[in-house]
């Protein structure tokens, strides 16, 4: 398990067409720590998380995500370790939940459990058979959730964590990112439900009109 | 889905040149490659677009190298064009009666051309992703790049019909093909990065 800093950057700029998106973040999350990322709509929490989540290269800006420097190829090293719950589900609408977790067991390069069992754990057993496109919202939350059991990132990343999540489901979310933390990773949550997240996480951050408002590295 | 416009479109030509079958007969086989190529396309763009950002960045963060990505489309795209091209063939020779021998070489230039249209617009919906008006660009991009593949068909459709040679239009064929082919793994992680 790291014991550098998760999440270490500086300075991170993201510019756009016309719009700089991110202005000079620095951030930094230690290992065995999750941070609360907070901001109004369109402050660039998205956009923030696709750079960490090393999917999206910075304009400007220094540092590393799970020792890798961004903007380089190291990031491909340690792609596998991250995991991005995103606002959309990663699941392809024509394929059954099993045949989704199963697509992701079998890309995984060491999956620590199967799809079957993710879906249990999730509370998704029985739904396994239902293509992702005739699930609820919250069954394809729950299914990203089972991805990321199978899949045990060192940082996770999770982007509007809480919604469309009952109480039940949103305990799963305290419990993955419980998990991450207790196995000494990091963890960035996104979320408009303050009072929800502020149990899971150690630090706060504030984005506002691209830069950070409040906390940060 | 598509199968049924590429015969309706073979249905409805007849209607506006006549149903002499002497001109049908002779025009047949240019129409089919037509239809192919307008409604392949369509097939290949729309199969291609269908997996949406995040699924992209799910593959991306699993660690599935971009180019074996570009392969898996492309063969994906490639049968659905040629299953479409021996539909859409079927409709043609129903309703047109082409004079065509060598369905050996028929065999063979089928699917390359099936596989040089996948590839484009595997290519085409690569590049042209999360850009405005992608339905208007990727066929300007598609157009002139399939000119050369719809030559080849065509000639050597054309060439069968009369009895000559076609091995250097299969060549073109063939030859476009792995230019294709090199081009969609090269672009592959660089369109992804971008």
């Amino acid at each position: 398990m790291p014991s550098t800093p998760v999440v270490d950057v500086a300075g991170i700029a993201l510019r756009r067409p016309n719009v700089l998106v991110l202005r000079h973040v620095d951030l930094l999350v230690a290992a065995g720590e999750a941070v609360g990322l907070f901001g109004a709509n369109g402050s660039g929490k998205t956009t923030l998380l696709r750079v960490l989540a090393t999917l999206v290269r910075p304009s400007g800006g220094t540092g590393s995500v799970l020792g890798s420097r961004l903007g380089t190829p190291e990031v491909e090293q340690v792609r596998p370790r991250i995991g991005l719950i995103g606002h959309e589900p990663a699941l392809y609408p024509h394929l059954t939940l099993s045949e989704n977790l199963g697509l992701v067991e079998s890309l995984c390069a060491a999956p620590t459990m199967s799809a079957a069992d993710a879906l249990g754990a999730v509370g998704l057993a029985a739904a396994g058979r239902r293509r992702a496109a005739h699930c609820s919202n919250g069954m394809r939350r729950r299914a990203e959730f089972a991805r990321v059991l199978i899949t045990k990132p060192d940082l996770l990343l999770l982007d509007e964590a809480h919604v469309g999540l009952d109480p039940e489901a949103s305990e799963l979310v305290e419990h993955l990112v419980g998990d991450v933390v207790e196995r000494g990773g990091g963890a960035v949550v996104v979320s408009h439900e303050r009072d929800r997240a502020a149990r899971i996480v150690q630090r706060t951050v504030v984005l506002s009109d691209g830069r950070i408002e409040w906390g940060g590295g | 889905m598509v199968i049924p416009f590429g015969a309706v479109a073979l249905l409805v030509i007849p209607m506006a040149v006549g149903i002499e079958t002497t001109l049908l007969a002779r025009i047949g086989p240019g129409l089919f490659w037509a239809v192919v190529l307008l409604f392949g396309v369509l097939v290949t763009q729309r199969e291609s677009g269908a997996e949406g950002s995040p699924q992209r960045d799910l593959l991306t963060l699993l660690g599935v190298d971009p180019a074996a990505r570009f392969a898996a489309t492309a063969i994906a795209n490639t049968i659905l064009v040629l299953v479409f091209e021996v539909a859409v063939g079927a409709i043609t020779i129903v309703l047109y009666d082409p004079d065509v021998v060598g369905w050996g070489w028929i065999a063979l230039v089928l699917p390359l051309v099936a596989a040089g249209l996948a590839m484009l617009g595997t290519i085409a919906a690569s590049v042209t992703t999360g850009l405005g008006g992608r339905g208007a660009l990727a066929p300007l991009l598609i157009a002139p790049i399939a000119i050369p593949i719809m030559l080849g068909a065509a000639q050597a459709t054309e060439g069968l019909r009369v009895g000559a040679g076609i091995l250097r239009w299969v060549l073109v064929l063939a030859v476009v093909d792995v230019l294709l082919m090199l081009a969609g793994v090269l672009t592959a992680r660089p369109l992804e990065e971008s």
